[in-house]
C-alpha cells in the first residue's frame, strides 16, 4: 500500500498530500500524521470528499488509510 | 464530532467578537478590546525593546491567551514539544508581518473588529488580506513548505509559557520593571484580571477549535472548505452586534479610533500580513495558542512578531492616526519582497523531504 509521510508537516500540507493521492486514485493508501490537528483536518477533508477512512493511533502517530 | 467542532469554532469567533468589543468598553482602546498585534507591540514596549512612550504595556490578554493554550493542551495531553521547521526563515516571516500589521494598524482579528465598527478602511485592509492569501496559496499550490519539524526536549515547550507567568507575576507586582504608557493607546486598559482570565478562556477553546482568520479564508480558496471561516465570520457577527448595542458603530473613512485613511497603505500592508501568515501557516493569532501547546516554531516566530514590533517604533514604521511613514512605506514593499523571496526559495519540489 502506497504511504505517504505527512509527520511533522503542519497544515494544510497534510490535507493537500491526501488530496494528491486521492486525485491519483491508487487505492488504498494511507497517510501518516503526528498530531491532531492535521489528523481532525484530514478526517473532515475526507468526510467532504465522502471517502472511506480508518483511523489507526499508535506511539502518538496515526495512520488514516483510504479504501475508497 | 464534525458538528461538534463545528460549534466550538463559530463559538470561540463568537467569544473573540464579544470580548474585543467588551474589553474596549472596559478600558482597552477604541477597536482595539482585542489585538494581537497591537498587543505584542505594546509588551515590546513594557519590556522596553522600544521606547514609544504611548505603546507600553504587558497586556494580560497575550499572556492569558498563551497560558490558556498551553493548560488546555495539557488536560488533552496535545502538549508536545516540537519544532524544527526552518525556524530563521519563521522568525523573519514573524517580523515582516509584525511591521506590515503595524502599517495597516492591527492583525486580522483587529482588522474584523474595526470591520464590524463601522470602520471602512479596514475593509480595504481586508481586500488585501484577501489578496495575500491567495498568493500564498499560489505557493501552497506549487509545493511550498518549511519542512518537518521533529520532537524536542520538553524544557523547549515550556520555556513560551515559563515567560508569561514571569510577565503575569511582573505585571501584577508592579513597579518599575516594565514600562506602562501614562498616555495614548497604551494607557488604556482593561483590568487585569477580567482581560487575563477572558483571555484564559479563549486561549482554551481557540486551541480547541484551531481558530484562524487566515485559515478560513486559504481553505476556502484552495479546498473549498468554508470550515474556518465560520469562526472569523462569527467574530464579525458578535463584534457588529454588540458595537451597534453599544454605540459604538460608525460607518465611516474618516476619523475611525487608532486608525489612518491612507488606502493604498491600508490595502498593501494587509497583502503582506495575509500572505506572510500562509507562508507561516497561522495568522498571529493561531501562533500564539500553539506557541502556548509546545510548538518551537510559533514561538520562534512570536519572538520575530516582538523584535518586529520594537523595530516598528524604533525605525517609524508604524503608522498612526496621521497616516503611514515614509518608512512603513518603504517597509511594506520589503515585506512583501522578502515573502516573495521565501515563497519561491521554498517552492522547490526538490526542498520537499
Amino acid at each position: 500500500m502506497k504511504t505517504v509521510d505527512a509527520r511533522g508537516l503542519s497544515c494544510p500540507e497534510p490535507v493537500f498530500l491526501a488530496k494528491k493521492a486521492m486525485d491519483a486514485g491508487e487505492y488504498p493508501f494511507a497517510v501518516l500524521v503526528d498530531d491532531t490537528t492535521p489528523l481532525e483536518n484530514i478526517k473532515r477533508f475526507a468526510n467532504q470528499n465522502k471517502q472511506t477512512i480508518k483511523v489507526y493511533e499508535a506511539d502518538g502517530e496515526y495512520t488514516i488509510t483510504f479504501e475508497k | 464530532m464534525k458538528k461538534k467542532n463545528l460549534i466550538l469554532v463559530v463559538v470561540t469567533g463568537l467569544a473573540l467578537g464579544a470580548a474585543g468589543v467588551g474589553l474596549m468598553l472596559l478600558g482597552n482602546p477604541g477597536n482595539m478590546g482585542f489585538c494581537i498585534a497591537c498587543f505584542i507591540r505594546d509588551t515590546a514596549g513594557a519590556l522596553k525593546l522600544h521606547t514609544a512612550a504611548v505603546v507600553q504595556y504587558a497586556r494580560p490578554e497575550i499572556i492569558g491567551l498563551i497560558l490558556g493554550a498551553f493548560l488546555i493542551s495539557l488536560v488533552t495531553k496535545e502538549f508536545k514539544p516540537r519544532g524544527g521547521s526552518s525556524p530563521l526563515t519563521r522568525f523573519m516571516l514573524g517580523f515582516f508581518v509584525m511591521i506590515s500589521a503595524l502599517v495597516f494598524l492591527g492583525c486580522p482579528l483587529r482588522m474584523v473588529l474595526r470591520m464590524a465598527a463601522g470602520d471602512l478602511n479596514a475593509w480595504v485592509g481586508l481586500i488585501g488580506f484577501i489578496v495575500g492569501v491567495f498568493v500564498g496559496v499560489q505557493f501552497l499550490k506549487k509545493g511550498y513548505s518549511l519542512g518537518r519539524t521533529y520532537k524536542k526536549n520538553v524544557l523547549e515547550g515550556l520555556t513560551m509559557p515559563a515567560i508569561q507567568v514571569v510577565l503575569l507575576i511582573a505585571l501584577i507586582a508592579g513597579g518599575v520593571l516594565l514600562a506602562v504608557s501614562a498616555e495614548g493607546p497604551g494607557s488604556m486598559q482593561a483590568p487585569i484580571w477580567i482581560a487575563f482570565l477572558l483571555a484564559l478562556v479563549i486561549g482554551v477553546i481557540a486551541q480547541r477549535s484551531r481558530i484562524c482568520q487566515m485559515g478560513g479564508f486559504r481553505d476556502l480558496i484552495m479546498l473549498k472548505d468554508p470550515h474556518l471561516f465560520w469562526g472569523g465570520l462569527a467574530i464579525f457577527v458578535a463584534a457588529l452586534i454588540f458595537n451597534l448595542a453599544a454605540g459604538k458603530f460608525t460607518l465611516s473613512f474618516a476619523d475611525q479610533p487608532i486608525a489612518h485613511t491612507e488606502w493604498l497603505w491600508n490595502l498593501l500592508p494587509m497583502v503582506g500580513v495575509g500572505f506572510g501568515s500562509v507562508l507561516l501557516g497561522g495568522c498571529p493569532m493561531r501562533q500564539l495558542v500553539l506557541s502556548g501547546t509546545g510548538n518551537i516554531d510559533s514561538t520562534i516566530t512570536l519572538f520575530g512578531f516582538l523584535v518586529g514590533a520594537a523595530f516598528s517604533h524604533n525605525f517609524s514604521l508604524a503608522s498612526s492616526a496621521a497616516g503611514s511613514t515614509p518608512g512603513g512605506r518603504i517597509a511594506t514593499i520589503v515585506s512583501l519582497l522578502v515573502m516573495l523571496i521565501i515563497g519561491f526559495a521554498y517552492s522547490r519540489k526538490s526542498a520537499n523531504a
